[in-house]
């Protein structure tokens, strides 16, 4: 026997006796429905509420977040945080349409390379799939838009919530991912981001960073 | 495997003359128990949300067989790969064999408590591989070629100055007088040294803490970002998880994260949870060519419908091992395997044997702390007495220990001479104390009086007194 059959022999052999086709739908009905438990309150409200509940989750954790109303000023924001931060005048992106298009000559010197991030890179730009209130949260999803990596190799993670998709809890973010890829796809990785890097393995000391970004840095757009 | 569990005796009297250790744990214990209470206080629905926790893995380990298949057969349709694994060798096994495959001569490797169940890094180190950990605490404690003492802090168990000399003594490489005084430069320099792992690593293998069913995902939950960098540079991802890791939808698995940071490390979230499913997809410009998850057994199959069937619900969080009097006088070591505290003693005897891990299910004073704060609300000290039944029932308690319950037995069962009997021993003691109010030394108990004195009975028995207030 492999084993799997091994595995699973024991694992019916152990479990409470019922009719087979009974537990299947249980189960088959649970995935379907994929009912939300308990929602916290903390999170839920009007866009001003949930901004400003993300605003102070991030910031506890060590993040920065800032609101703008016109998402053309972007590209200045971007290069006068990279100035503030004495960090050079470089931010990588990956292919999202929202961030091609902006004018990332108002930046100034600023100059935006392409691609998945290198070691070398100081400082990257994503544009968030969601926003969450409840934890000040960012989720990101892998793919040529947004490389994974521009989330963990830089120093420095610049990241554009349009306010539209901060919601309050995790479970919007699922339904939307839902809605976009189909119930029961994921994309090959959902990042959910809660601040800079930390680690507190050493006397219980908390140290940032440890291994991924620096800084986390959220521009809203309203 | 090393059986160190059964030496907790041994290992408790050299962890208490420890003062290096005992240091470590008297900083670092009570820390862990007012982060978490500040994170529960702030969020009114924790206790409602850990019922939640719990019903959904009730609800998955009765019907664990269908959510493995469905689980399966998502992970396959996303292109990644499922290896089962009985035993320790099994996966050992599994994980070499996708190594050799990807050529590999180094891994990266996030934290995972499955790893140091099947001591995998002695298996590739023996087969030529070298393992890198890359959590900051198990790095030094691979450094040290020791065991994590904590679920979730690996290295809770040593103080900065041993974490210094350690990195002199492997970081050849670097100024000798370089200062490390401080923390965060003993971080950095972490940092540096990993960040050229990360880079050249072939394979990197991470845990798992949940699985869901619905999409064929595994989740990972760090703070310090190490995990990500493991399983993304690399061209090979290897998830190590056991079969009890499976929930069933992403709003489920939402449920159990509201209460695993809050209860670990007091945060409200961790600062990365990622969630991974299959391997590169057409256009992904980074990320692993390859998924493989190992699915391990390892006796916990055979503790489905028993009475110690709720332990598989643990999301390992550690808070046990935080709010435990008998973990922080003593730390993780001297549980002697994997799996520390009092979730360790119920855990290690159903892995190894209860044979094998004689004592752990006596370290506990039964003050039943655990199983409060537990957030799966698993009932821990009530698990710990079903163990000492099997001890009992097995034979395998000392003569003396035996007898003495033995006698227990019979004066409980004898009210009146019981009565008399602690009465009488009541008065002895308390003129033993001589208005001191404690005893130095106590017949029988030296055991306890060694270490602390016995506070001396106040003259009257419980049963004394209860009668006189009915009345």
């Amino acid at each position: 026997m492999s084993a799997r059959e091994t595995i699973m022999a024991r694992v019916r052999a152990k479990l409470p006796k019922g009719p087979e086709g009974a537990r299947r739908e249980a189960v088959e009905l649970h995935m379907a429905q994929h009912p939300r438990n308990l929602i916290p309150a903390r999170g839920e409200g009007d866009i001003d509420h949930r901004i400003r509940v993300f605003t102070e989750m991030m910031v506890a954790v060590g993040g920065t977040v800032e609101i703008i109303d016109d998402v053309n000023e972007v590209p200045h924001h971007v290069a006068v945080y990279l100035r503030d931060g004495n960090l050079p005048a470089v931010v990588r992106r990956g292919s999202d349409p929202l961030l091609a298009k902006l004018p990332w000559h108002r930046g100034g010197t600023l100059e935006v390379t392409e691609g998945p991030a290198v070691d070398a890179d100081r400082a990257s730009i994503s544009h968030a799939f969601a926003g969450v209130a409840e934890s000040g949260t960012i989720v990101q999803i892998s793919g040529p838009e947004n490389p994974t990596t521009l989330n963990f190799l830089p120093e420095a993670h610049i990241v554009v919530l349009e306010s539209a998709a901060l919601f309050g809890s995790y479970e919007e973010a699922w339904s939307k991912l839902r809605s976009q890829m189909g119930e029961g796809n994921m994309p090959r990785t959902v990042n959910m981001i809660s601040g800079p890097s930390r680690t507190a393995d050493i006397e219980q000391t908390i140290v940032r960073p440890a291994h991924g970004p620096k800084n986390m840095h959220v521009i809203i757009v309203r | 495997m090393d059986l160190g569990a059964a030496n907790f005796k041994d290992n408790v009297g050299k962890a208490l003359a420890d003062d290096k250790l005992q240091n470590a744990m008297t900083e670092t214990g009570p820390r862990f128990i007012y982060k978490r209470t500040k994170a529960r206080d702030a969020l009114p629905e924790f206790d409602a949300l850990r019922d939640q926790a719990r019903d959904i893995k009730d609800h998955v380990l009765d019907h664990l067989d269908i959510y493995l298949e469905t689980y399966e057969a998502k992970v396959k349709a996303t292109g990644g790969h499922v290896h089962w694994a009985e035993t320790p060798d099994d996966a050992r096994a599994a994980v070499l064999e996708i190594c050799r495959k990807a050529n590999a001569k180094m891994v990266t490797k996030g934290k995972s408590m499955i790893s140091e169940e099947i001591d995998l890094n002695q298996h590739l180190e023996a087969n030529g591989i070298t393992p890198v950990e890359t959590d900051l605490g198990e790095y030094i404690i691979q450094l040290r070629n020791e065991r994590p003492s904590h679920i979730i802090a690996p290295a809770v168990h040593l103080t900065r100055d041993q974490v210094e000399a350690d990195f002199r003594r492997v970081h050849t490489h670097l100024d000798p007088k370089r200062d490390l005084t401080e923390i965060p430069a003993l971080v950095e320099e972490a940092r540096a040294v990993l960040r050229q792992k990360y880079l050249t690593a072939d394979v990197g293998i991470t845990g798992a803490n949940f699985l869901i069913a619905e999409t064929g995902t595994s989740i990972i939950v760090t703070n310090e970002g190490n995990g990500d960098l493991t399983q993304t540079l690399p061209k090979v991802h290897i998830v190590l998880a056991s079969i009890e890791k499976l929930v069933p939808t992403l709003e489920d698995a939402t449920t159990i994260l509201r209460v695993l940071a809050r209860s670990a490390t007091g945060q409200d979230f961790s600062n990365y949870t990622t969630f991974s499913t299959g391997g590169r997809r057409p256009g992904d410009p980074d990320g692993p060519v390859e998924y493989h998850v190992i699915l391990l057994d390892n006796g916990r199959s055979a503790v489905l419908g028993t009475e110690f069937q709720d332990m598989l619900r643990c999301i390992r969080c550690g808070a046990c091992l935080n709010h435990c009097p008998v973990y922080n006088a003593v730390g993780g070591h001297a549980y002697g395997w994997v799996y520390p505290g009092p979730i360790g003693s119920v855990v290690t005897p159903a892995l190894i044997g209860i044979e094998n891990a004689k004592h752990l299910p006596n370290a506990s004073t039964f003050c039943g702390r655990c199983e409060e704060v537990c957030p799966m609300r698993i009932p821990i000290p009530k698990m710990l007495r079903h163990w000492r039944e099997k001890e009992f029932e097995r034979h395998l308690q000392p003569t003396s220990m035996r007898w003495g319950l033995g006698l227990w037995a019979w004066m409980a069962k004898h009210p009146k001479l019981y009565r008399k009997a602690t009465a009488l021993a009541a008065r002895i003691l308390a003129n033993q104390a001589f208005g001191k109010g404690r005893l130095k030394k106590v017949p029988l108990a030296s055991g306890w009086t060694e270490f602390r004195d016995m506070p001396a009975p106040q003259g009257k028995t419980f049963h004394q007194l209860w009668k006189e207030r009915r009345s």
